[in-house]
């Protein structure tokens, strides 16, 4: 298999966080030829119930094929499973210059996070800095935004609202 | 443990997370608030993703070349083995915060301890699952925190919520669904957990734990309540108009 066949795969845009591609989102996990030239590409899903992989799915086979490719087999593994630790360093960045708040704690921030008190569970990265004007004064407004993986927040200091993409 | 015994198991789990994303769904367009709206829709995703994964895997365990939409889609009523908790009508708000309290501990308890299982594909559901769940906790603990030390009107609602399905939680915890000798996870055995998290919510938000009493179930012998008829029917009806449709 050519280097532009995984290339093509790999640059495929994540549907719903248009800024970066599979492979920096990090759900991009294998692409190998299989037999009989049967090219062979590995994700997993950010969510169980994430509605974009079936868009991600068509998007990698059309990939594929404008790459040449005739036969491609989609294969969706689990384990192990996808956490935010997987984005990529260009994609914390590039979430913050399009107004996303990485994962995690953000530029700036101090280390620790918020525990959920009864599991005991990692939630949020505190504080969590305005990707518009960098203030730490922000606060959630939602958990749920408008994707699964997303909140929502609001800015204090510019008074913008802002996502946030979860820590997971 | 035997493929069908997998298979029984896998699809108890499948239904439990189909049947309470359709529940939960509804309250789409219907919410207190359009924050509350977004957050109620994103946990019936995730427990919808949940579905898909489990009915597709116990699909493939049974053998018989069925699909997850043929498992949701194709069977009736009698043929569901989800515990009646997650079937009963939604009732107010406070209602479905004390549903989605009880059921999420559960879920998150039984795909914590899982997510060790010694089937690796169950495992890598359940491992997912687990961290979704988590959220579903927090959020249904702090509605409940905030209904249940509220308003004079919030607090009675809330308990009243809590008495109404609380006798359905039993049903949870029955080992009798859970093929013997496995090694993983007892449900019997998550109670004592389950109770030590749940008891703790309800007296920090100023709530009775109720007695323990009538114990209803049959959901897990496909023994279902009257409103789940319904609730079937609603799910079912597109594809049973269009067999086969596809987007």
């Amino acid at each position: 298999m050519s280097e532009s066949v995984r290339a093509a795969v790999a640059a495929v845009r994540d549907p719903e966080l248009r800024v970066l591609s599979i492979e920096e989102l990090g759900i991009l996990r294998d692409v190998r030829l299989g037999p009989g030239g049967r090219v062979v590409v590995t994700i997993t899903p950010t969510y169980l119930g994430c509605p974009a992989l079936d868009v991600i799915r068509a998007d990698i086979a059309a990939a594929a094929r404008e790459a040449g490719v005739a036969d491609v087999e989609i294969v969706t593994s689990l384990s192990p499973p996808w956490t935010t630790d997987w984005l990529t360093d260009t994609a914390r960045a590039k979430l913050w210059a399009a107004g996303i708040a990485p994962p995690g704690s953000s530029p700036g921030s101090p280390p620790g996070a918020r525990v959920l008190p009864l599991l005991g569970v990692p939630v949020l990265g505190v504080p969590v800095r305005c990707p518009r004007c960098g203030s730490r004064d922000t606060a959630e407004i939602s958990r749920a935004g408008s994707t699964a993986c997303k909140a929502l927040r609001a800015c204090h200091a510019c008074r913008e609202p802002f996502e946030h993409l979860k820590d997971h | 443990m035997s493929s069908s015994d997998l298979y029984g198991y896998v699809l108890r789990l499948g239904d439990d997370a189909l049947i309470a994303a359709q529940r939960m769904a509804e309250w789409v367009t219907r919410a207190p608030q359009i924050e509350e709206d977004a957050a109620l829709a994103n946990i019936a995703l995730d427990l919808l993703g949940q579905a898909r994964a489990l009915l597709s895997y116990a699909g493939e365990l049974e053998g018989l070349g069925q699909s997850e939409d043929d498992l949701a889609y194709l069977r009736d009523e009698h043929e569901f083995r989800n515990v009646q908790l997650v079937e009963l009508p939604n009732g107010d708000f406070a209602t479905t915060i004390a549903k989605m309290l009880f059921f999420a501990a559960y879920q998150h308890l039984l795909y914590t301890g899982l997510s060790a299982a010694g089937d690796p594909t169950l495992a890598g559901i359940a491992a997912k699952a687990a961290k979704e769940t988590a959220y579903h906790v927090d959020h249904a603990v702090t509605w409940t925190l905030r209904l249940g030390d509220g308003t004079a009107e919030s607090h009675r609602r809330m308990q009243a919520g809590v008495d109404e399905v609380w006798p359905f939680t039993h049903e949870l915890f029955e080992p009798s669904w859970f093929p013997a000798g496995t090694g993983d996870i007892d449900p019997g055995a998550l109670r004592g957990p389950w109770l030590r998290l749940v008891e703790r919510v309800l007296r920090d938000a100023t709530l009775r734990r109720p007695e323990d009493g009538w114990r209803p179930a049959g959901g897990r012998q496909g023994i279902h309540t009257e409103a789940f008829g319904y609730l079937v029917g609603e799910m079912q009806s597109l594809h049973r108009a269009h067999p086969g449709a596809r987007w």
